[in-house]
């Protein structure tokens, strides 16, 4: 076999156009899978250090379930059995007027899934704090609610700004499994470039170094923001 | 800040029996599983008193200290601090544990926030003090402490010596009517502590109830009012601390002693 | 959901055991050939000479920068072209995650080694053992005791992970229950017949690693 390079097909019409919109595609899948796996799985990982035996039970329900399923057959349990399961009117909905539905399931499916990693994170975030500092602001007469607001959460913000960034990551990476429900971003269309024009390496090159660019940007981005919020006289990450 | 000076002529002491009890300890006894920790303890501290707790170590004697603020629960007896039962179901342990000061072995200031910070956080969010209503407080206890200078740092910027008066002045920003000391001085370097035994002995001599578990028994000899040994989740001794050095009267608490003297 | 024939899914129990005995083959030699290719990849970061040792680290970094699916379709892109000839998907994703893998493997081995204090080295040194039996009696124990819980619960993301082998079509078990389900017209039913075995295998093996974890360590 023998493969003729062309790498102008990169920057010829329309092929251009889809990269393009595969990268806006990733971004957005991304970025609003991000949004809904911090809300949940920050509020997860309080449930599981909580006092109250309820509380950690649900949380880490849920972990295991998300953890332990993968991210594909969750996509697919999303899009094609849930609309099945729920009541007529809403299933229909989601069937014939949902607008978006590859994108939304996309977002609902890669945020949750996330939301279990963030809620371990967030676990042994606060863990690693020490029950001292729990003990002090309980002593000061601090309600619960107020020891973790003032005490607890901001210090193991900290704790798990690094691990975070990785699992940004993820979920940027993670996105490109919204091509299996249709919703051709990044990869999907690099892929698609492949098939129109036998070109697969450029076009697989260019997904993948932008793949890399964003990686970059992220973690120069994040390491910037651990600096800004480092705890004087504690010594940083090295 | 040079108060290493005997207590005895406090403005209150003798510690008299007028004196109303602030903290009272009745038959108080936990387990964990078959590990007995407390074993029916009864002990309490009139207002103005400073009582030492000491024993080896597995005693019970923090565990002890941690049930007045209901820090550790217990299975029987009751604590009562002033007139509010700890034990109680009902209690609001909240608000009584806001108007009991503690200090840890480890300081536990919040590393988060500044030296300030740290002292004014519950003067704002559990008494509803004006910021700077608790600043001004604040200053003038880390003043007190002799680290009026600090205010700005972050904790992991002091010493240990340092970190642990914040801790006392963060816990006498509160108004305290009893403090509670958990080894204030064993985490730190042996020329810090004097700094810090400095600060308690001022404030015995100012009247402050306190119940302090340590090792430090210059302290405890010459400071406290009281002494109480425990071994083995029990109280074995409650003595008036003068009674208590020259003449124990068991013969765990005589070990105990010429162990940690002869050091 | 009513019309389901339980019949149904003993019909096409063999098909769908096949691709389940393809997904345990694909994690098995990829974990094999990923721990081999992530041993050597943490050695030289950690003992190479500078330019190895960055070589080392640009893969590593390289690889954990772009999604598996990227991975798997450049390999089933480039291995029949390397190669000469066509060559089936199983072979092609086998080299994608052992490639993919390698640099997780790395980085795992790598952080575990580099968790034990470095005077823990000293000590052994300054009792007389030489450089490779400190490693051999003194580090790497402390380091495998502390690898090993995750280079397990990574092992179990990668069997997750072959299921993405569905978007070359190499009938992994997703892919099998993922056919079968469209062919029968029951994704309901085989959807929800995949969530429960794969929960039920990925639930009991990190149980067992939690459960290795939280024995005490052997003399």
């Amino acid at each position: 076999m023998t493969y003729r390079w062309d790498w102008s097909v990169l920057v010829s019409e329309p092929y251009l156009g889809w990269l393009l919109a595969g990268l806006g595609w990733t971004l957005l899948v991304a970025g609003a899978a991000w949004v809904l796996a911090l809300a949940v799985g920050v509020t997860i990982g309080v449930l599981r250090t909580l006092p109250n035996r309820a509380a950690r039970t649900f949380g880490t329900a849920y972990v295991e379930t998300f953890r332990n399923i993968p991210l594909l057959l969750q996509l697919f349990v999303w899009y094609f059995v849930l609309p099945e399961l729920l009541p007529a009117p809403i299933g229909n909905w989601i069937k014939r007027d949902l607008p978006l539905p590859e994108y939304w399931t996309a977002v609902i499916g890669l945020g949750l899934f996330t939301a279990a990693r963030v809620a371990e994170q967030t676990r042994a975030g606060i863990q690693a704090i020490g029950r001292g500092q729990a003990m002090a602001a309980a002593a000061s007469g601090l309600t619960l609610t107020q020891s973790y607001r003032y005490i607890l959460l901001p210090i193991a913000a900290r704790n798990v700004l690094p691990p975070l960034t990785s699992e940004f990551l993820n979920v940027v990476k993670n996105s490109s499994l919204a091509l299996t429900i249709g919703l051709l971003e990044l990869t999907g269309q690099s892929r698609q470039i492949e098939s129109a024009t036998f070109h697969g390496i450029e076009a697989f090159t260019a997904a993948t170094l932008t793949y890399v660019v964003l990686t970059t940007v992220v973690i120069v981005a994040l390491r910037a923001i651990e600096r800004l919020v480092a705890i004087p006289g504690l010594m940083a990450r090295a | 800040m040079t108060i290493s000076a005997v207590r005895k002529a406090s403005p209150i002491a003798p510690a008299s029996v007028e004196q109303p009890v602030t903290i009272e300890i009745t038959g108080i006894s936990k387990s964990y599983g078959a590990l007995e920790v407390l074993n029916d303890c009864s002990m309490s501290i009139r207002k103005g008193e400073a009582v030492v707790v000491c024993g080896p170590s597995g005693s019970g004697k923090s565990t002890l200290l941690k049930c007045v603020n209901g820090l550790e629960t217990f299975q029987s007896g009751s604590i009562v601090v002033d007139g509010v039962s700890v034990g109680d179901r009902n209690t609001d342990l909240t608000r009584l544990r806001s108007r009991i000061g503690m200090v840890f072995q480890h300081f536990e200031l919040y590393p988060h926030l500044s030296v300030l910070e740290n002292i004014t956080l519950a003067q704002v969010k559990v008494l509803r003090r004006s910021k700077a209503e608790a600043s001004e407080k604040g200053m003038a206890l880390l003043r007190r402490v002799g680290l009026g200078d600090k205010a700005g740092c972050h904790p992991a910027q002091l010493s240990g010596g340092q970190q642990q008066r914040v801790a006392i002045a963060r816990a006498l920003a509160m108004d305290p009517i009893a403090m509670l000391f958990d080894e204030p001085t064993s985490a730190l370097d042996p020329e810090m502590i004097k700094d810090v035994l400095d600060v308690m002995t001022e404030l015995a001599g100012d009247g402050m109830t306190m119940m302090v578990v340590t090792h430090e028994m210059g302290f405890a000899h010459h400071v406290a009012d009281r002494v109480v040994f425990m071994d083995g989740g029990r109280i074995l001794e409650d003595a008036p601390s003068s009674v208590f050095f020259a003449q124990p009267s068991t013969e765990r608490a005589r070990i105990f002693l010429s162990k940690i003297l002869r050091q | 959901m009513s019309d389901f024939d339980p019949d149904l899914l003993s019909a096409v129990a063999p098909f769908l055991w096949d691709g389940l005995l393809t997904s345990f083959g694909l994690l098995l030699l990829a974990m094999a050939g990923g721990g081999l290719l992530g041993t050597l990849l943490a050695v030289m970061r950690i003992a190479g000479p500078r330019p190895i040792a960055a070589l080392a680290a640009g893969y590593v970094n390289g690889l954990r920068s772009v999604p598996l699916i990227m991975v798997i379709f450049w390999f089933y892109l480039l291995v029949p072209l390397v190669i000469g000839r066509p060559i089936g998907a199983f072979t092609s994703a086998l080299v994608a995650f052992v490639i993919f893998e390698a640099a997780y493997y790395a980085e795992i081995i790598r952080a575990g080694i580099q968790s034990v204090p470095k005077q823990q080295l000293a000590a052994a040194l300054a009792s007389g053992l030489g450089p490779l039996q400190a490693y051999r009696f003194v580090i790497l124990p402390q380091a495998v005791r502390k690898m090993l819980p995750i280079l397990l619960s990574q092992s179990i993301a990668l069997f997750q992970d072959t299921s993405l082998v569905y978007v070359v079509g190499l009938h992994d078990f997703m892919t099998a229950v993922s056919v079968t389900a469209n062919r029968e017209g029951h994704l309901v039913e085989f959807y929800l017949f995949a969530v429960v075995i794969y929960f039920t295998l990925c639930f009991a093996a990190s149980q067992s690693i939690q459960f290795l974890n939280r024995q005490p360590v052997s003399p």
